[in-house]
C-alpha cells in the first residue's frame, strides 16, 4: 500500500461529508419554503403531501444532476490537465462547448424541437459535442503518437468557429429564440427529465470508473510522453482513451445543462493544491469537490435573487474565479510549485 | 578479464588495459537508417552492447545521437534496420516488455511537481500487474534502496522541482535503477552539470555497473568523459556533407584509444585538437587550444 493512503483516505471522506452537506443544504433551500427541520418528518411520512413531491421529484433529482454535471466537468479538467501537461486546459477548450452550443442553437432556430420535443435539446447538444471530438480526434490521429499541442490548437479553432457560427444564427434568430439560446449558453440545471438525468449521473460515475484505470497512466504521463513510454506505458492508446473520455463527459455535462464554466479549470486546481499531482486521489478528488461546488453554487443561484433564479454558471465563475484569484495571491509560492 | 586499472601510468601509455566481454550481446542495432523528410540522419547503423560494457556514444551535434536514442526507445520507428535487444526485435516489444529490461534517463527530466520518493517510485510500474494501482511494501523497499545507493535518500520528501539539477540527475537515475533494468540508457547525463556533479554521476554509474552488473549505454558530449569511463564508444559523424555513397552514420566503433585519435577526430568535428595519452590513466586526452587564425575572414 502506497506511503500515503491515510491521508488520501482522510481527504476522500472529508470531501464526500462536503458533497453530503451541500446535497442536504440544497434540499432545505427553496422557494416554497419548507423549514429544514420539517423535512425528516415529511421524508419518514412517504408518497402523498405536496412537501414530499417537491422534496423527491423536484429538488432531489436537480441535486443528483449537479452532482453528476459538477463531477463530470471537474473530473474531465482533471484528466485534460494531466495528459495535456497543461494547466491552462479546460473542458471547453477542446471546442467541446461551442459545437454543443452550435447544435442546440440549430435545434431552436429549425424548431427540430416542436418535433421531437424537449428532448431535442439535448440531443442536438450532445451530436453537436459529438461532432467537435469527432473533428479534433481525426485531425489530430496519427499511427504512433498523439500531438498533444496540435490537438489543442485544432480545438481552440474550432471552437472559434462554432462560437462564430453561433453568433451568427443568434443574429439571424427571432427575440424568442434568442432569449432560448442565451438562456441555454448561460448553463442551468433545471432540467426535469428523469431518464436524462439519470443518464448523466451513470454516465458520469462510469466516467470516474474508466478513468481510475488510468491513474498510473496518467502519473507516468506527468513525466512527459518519453519517459512514460519508457515506464511501460502505451502513450498514444491511454491518451486516446482518456481524450475520449474527457469529452464525452463534458459532452454529456454540456448537453443536459449548458455551459458551465469554471467547474472544469479550477476545481482541479484546487484540489491539486491539496493534494499533490498524483492522480489516484486527484481524480476521486476532483470528482467529489466539483459534485460538492456545483450543488453549493445552485443554491446560492437559487437564493441569491429569490423567488427569481440566476444562471449557475454565472456563480460559478464569479464564486470559482474569486476564490482562485485570493487562493493565489494568498499562497503564491504553493501555487507555483503545484501548478507550474 | 583485467578489471584492474593501474593508478598511475607512465606516459606515455603504449598498451592500455583492454576489456573483453562475453559473447551475447544486450543490445544489437543492424543496419538501422532514418532520416527525418529529406533529410538522412542515421544510415547503416550497426553495433552491439556486450553485456557488463559502458557504451559511449559521441558524435557532433546533428549526428543523429538523440535520434539513436529515440528508435531505442521505440518512440521513432527506423525506416530499416532492426534493434534487437537481449534478443528480441524491438518492434515485437511492446512498451511494457521492454521497459522491463530497458530503462532510461532523458536529458530533460521535466516531472510534475511530485514528491521525490513518488518520483522514484513510478520505476515500478513496469511491474505492475493489471488494475494494480497501489505498489507493494517491496516496491517501496527498491525504490528505497535505491535512493539510499544513489545518495538521493535525503530528498525523499522534497519536492523533485525544487532539488538541485545535479540532484534532479541523480533522482532520474534512482528511478531508472528502480526498473531494474539489464540496460541503462542515459541521454548525456552530465549536461549543464558542473565538474562535481559530472564526477559523481559517472563514478556512481560506473560503480553501480559493476555492482549490480548493469550494461550502460550512454549519450555523451565530453570526448575526455567519454574516453575516460566508457570501453566502448560509437562514434557517429554527420553523413549529410557526405557525398551519398555507401558511409555509415557510425565513424568509428571500438575501445577508446582506437577510436579516439587525432585524425578521427578532426575528421568528424572538423575542428583542429591534440591528443595525448592522460597522464593518470593512459586513455586518450583531447586539448583544444586557442586559434586566431580561424575566423580571420570576419
Amino acid at each position: 500500500m502506497p506511503h500515503k493512503v491515510k491521508s488520501w483516505l482522510l481527504i476522500i471522506s472529508g470531501l464526500a461529508v462536503l458533497v453530503v452537506v451541500s446535497g442536504v443544504l440544497a434540499l432545505c433551500t427553496g422557494s416554497a419554503g419548507i423549514p429544514a427541520a420539517k423535512i425528516p418528518g415529511i421524508l419518514i411520512q412517504g408518497p402523498g403531501s405536496s412537501e414530499y413531491s417537491i422534496l423527491m421529484h423536484i429538488r432531489l433529482p436537480r441535486i443528483f444532476l449537479g452532482m453528476a454535471v459538477g463531477g463530470s466537468l471537474s473530473l474531465a479538467g482533471t484528466l485534460l490537465q494531466g495528459m495535456f501537461r497543461n494547466p491552462l486546459v479546460e473542458p471547453y477548450t477542446l471546442g467541446i462547448s461551442g459545437g454543443a452550443s452550435l447544435g442546440v442553437c440549430i435545434n431552436i432556430l429549425f424548431k427540430f424541437y416542436a418535433v421531437l420535443g424537449i428532448i431535442s435539446y439535448p440531443l442536438f447538444g450532445f451530436a453537436g459535442a459529438s461532432l467537435v471530438i469527432f473533428l479534433v480526434y481525426s485531425l489530430n490521429r496519427s499511427s504512433h503518437h498523439v500531438r498533444s499541442n496540435r490537438m489543442l490548437l485544432t480545438g481552440v479553432m474550432i471552437s472559434y468557429v462554432a462560437s462564430s457560427l453561433v453568433m451568427l444564427l443568434m443574429a439571424l434568430a427571432q427575440s424568442d429564440d434568442l432569449q432560448n439560446i442565451v438562456l441555454w449558453i448561460m448553463g442551468s440545471l433545471d432540467e426535469t427529465n428523469t431518464a436524462l438525468i439519470r443518464t448523466a449521473c451513470m454516465g458520469s460515475l462510469s466516467g470516474l470508473v474508466i478513468s481510475y484505470l488510468f491513474c498510473m497512466d496518467l502519473n507516468a504521463l506527468a513525466l512527459g510522453d518519453e519517459e512514460a513510454a519508457n515506464l511501460g506505458i502505451n502513450t498514444a492508446r491511454s491518451k486516446k482513451i482518456l481524450f475520449i473520455v474527457a469529452s464525452f463527459l463534458t459532452g454529456l455535462s454540456v448537453s443536459v445543462a449548458g455551459i458551465i464554466m469554471f467547474v472544469g479549470l479550477i476545481v482541479p486546481h484546487f484540489i491539486r493544491m491539496i493534494t499533490g499531482p498524483d492522480h489516484r486521489i486527484l481524480l476521486g478528488g476532483s470528482f467529489l469537490a466539483g459534485a460538492a461546488f456545483l450543488t453549493l453554487s445552485d443554491v446560492i443561484a437559487r437564493t441569491i435573487i429569490a423567488p427569481l433564479e440566476l444562471p449557475v454558471g454565472v456563480i460559478t465563475g464569479i464564486i470559482g474565479g474569486v476564490i482562485f484569484i485570493w487562493a493565489l495571491a494568498r499562497n503564491g509560492k504553493i501555487k507555483r510549485e503545484v501548478i507550474l | 578479464m583485467s578489471l584492474v586499472k593501474p593508478k598511475v601510468r607512465l606516459y606515455p601509455a603504449s598498451n592500455p588495459p583492454q576489456k573483453e566481454f562475453a559473447k551475447v550481446p544486450v543490445l544489437c542495432a543492424e543496419n538501422l537508417c532514418f532520416a527525418y523528410k529529406e533529410k538522412p540522419v542515421l544510415k547503416d547503423v550497426s553495433f552491439e552492447v556486450a553485456k557488463g560494457s559502458f557504451t559511449a556514444v559521441i558524435g557532433p551535434n546533428g549526428c543523429g545521437k538523440t535520434t539513436l536514442v529515440k528508435a531505442l526507445l521505440k518512440s521513432l520507428n527506423p525506416d530499416s534496420g532492426t534493434i534487437c535487444i537481449l534478443g528480441k526485435d524491438l518492434q515485437n516489444l511492446s512498451n511494457k516488455d521492454l521497459s522491463q529490461s530497458m530503462a532510461a534517463v532523458l536529458q530533460t527530466i521535466d516531472p510534475a511537481p511530485m514528491d521525490v520518493r513518488d518520483y522514484v517510485l513510478l520505476g515500478r510500474m513496469p511491474f505492475f500487474a493489471p488494475f494494480q494501482f497501489f505498489e507493494s511494501t517491496k516496491d517501496l523497499e527498491i525504490a528505497e534502496n535505491y535512493m539510499k545507493l544513489t545518495g538521493t535518500h535525503h530528498l525523499a520528501d522534497k519536492k523533485i522541482t525544487q532539488v538541485s539539477g545535479g540532484e534532479r540527475q541523480l533522482c532520474a537515475i534512482a528511478r531508472a535503477l528502480t526498473q531494474e533494468p539489464v540496460l541503462l540508457l542515459l541521454d548525456e547525463p552530465t549536461a549543464h552539470l558542473d565538474i562535481t556533479h559530472q564526477k559523481r554521476i559517472l563514478d556512481l554509474i560506473t560503480t553501480l555497473k559493476n555492482k549490480l552488473s548493469l550494461t550502460v549505454l550512454m549519450v555523451l558530449h565530453d570526448l575526455n568523459l567519454a574516453a575516460e569511463y566508457a570501453d566502448r564508444l560509437v562514434l557517429l559523424h554527420d553523413i549529410c556533407g557526405q557525398p551519398k555513397d555507401n558511409t555509415s552514420s557510425i565513424y568509428a566503433f571500438g575501445n577508446p584509444q582506437t577510436v579516439l585519435t587525432r585524425e578521427a577526430i578532426e575528421a568528424v568535428y572538423q575542428t583542429k585538437v591534440t591528443v595525448r595519452p592522460n597522464p593518470i590513466s593512459g586513455n586518450p586526452l583531447i586539448l583544444l587550444t586557442k586559434d586566431e587564425t580561424t575566423h580571420e575572414a570576419i
